[in-house]
């Protein structure tokens, strides 16, 4: 059989809005696939008892956890908005160029801000 | 006995109507997480605190037991059909194809199942078990 035909490979294009957030929407959801191992662990440790559990919450709160945990937070966002923008493509709507770029922005700038909403609302106490 | 060639025998019959399974399945899930993970993130947020008597206590609530199996379902389903497809696209070779699909299938399985036993262990279990 002939070898399959290929889409064009990462490498052939020019780096744009359009592209690159396609890239990065596929790269957070790898991250987040990451983050379903570390969901996992800490429900797995909430069932085991007070000492697994503070274990776990150790781990989540050493410096190279929370920027785990901020890393996650803000690939939820941005996975979540971007993903909201393809469901509206899906339906057909938002295809014409200042709309994908504006929406394309619109998931960048509001999953940083969002990020740091959060984190703002962490770092202010609640849930302490 | 019919004596057409295999290949006359599909010709202009179309497709066999599941090109799209992938695609369809990856965004039906799409939109069920859009409700779970907002409950999911907003209710851990809304917690007066993290520690663990708070949150096992909120995680034994049925509707709280309950969307969390759902959760953990359903976002496990649409990581693996997204992380599948990164396989298909990255991993090169038939067999080593396989062997990564494959070995995806059984981690997945084994996390999200050990996460959905964790959380009706907390909800149906005794208290600190």
């Amino acid at each position: 059989m002939r070898p399959r035909p290929l889409s064009p490979h990462l490498s052939i294009y020019r780096w744009q809005i359009g592209n690159s957030l396609s890239i990065l929407h596929r790269l957070t959801g790898i991250a987040l696939a990451w983050g379903l191992i570390a969901l996992c662990y800490w429900l797995a440790s909430l069932a085991g008892g007070e000492r697994s559990y503070a274990a776990a919450a150790k781990l989540f709160h050493s410096p190279v956890g929370v920027l785990f945990l901020i890393g996650w937070t803000f690939a939820f966002w941005y996975h979540f908005l971007n993903g909201v923008r393809h469901l509206f493509w899906d339906l057909g709507y938002g295809f014409e160029r200042t709309q994908r770029h504006a929406s394309g922005w619109f998931a960048v700038v509001g999953s940083i801000a969002v990020t740091f909403g959060v984190w703002c609302w962490i770092w202010a106490g609640h849930p302490s | 006995m019919s004596l057409r060639s295999p290949l006359g025998r599909v010709l202009g019959l179309g497709s066999a109507k599941d090109g799209t399974a992938h695609w369809w399945a990856q965004r039906v899930s799409a939109v069920a997480l859009i409700p779970l993970t907002l409950w999911f993130v907003l209710s851990l947020l809304m917690l007066p605190a993290l520690d663990y008597a708070t949150v096992r206590t909120w995680l034994s609530y049925p509707m709280s037991g309950f969307l969390a199996v759902l959760l953990v379902g359903v976002l496990g389903y649409h990581s693996l059909l997204g992380t599948a497809e990164v396989i298909e696209d990255y991993v090169h070779g038939a067999g080593m194809k396989l062997l990564c699909s494959l070995l995806l299938k059984f981690l997945y399985v084994l996390v999200c199942g050990a996460g959905i036993f964790a959380v009706l262990r907390v909800a149906l279990g005794p208290e600190g078990s």
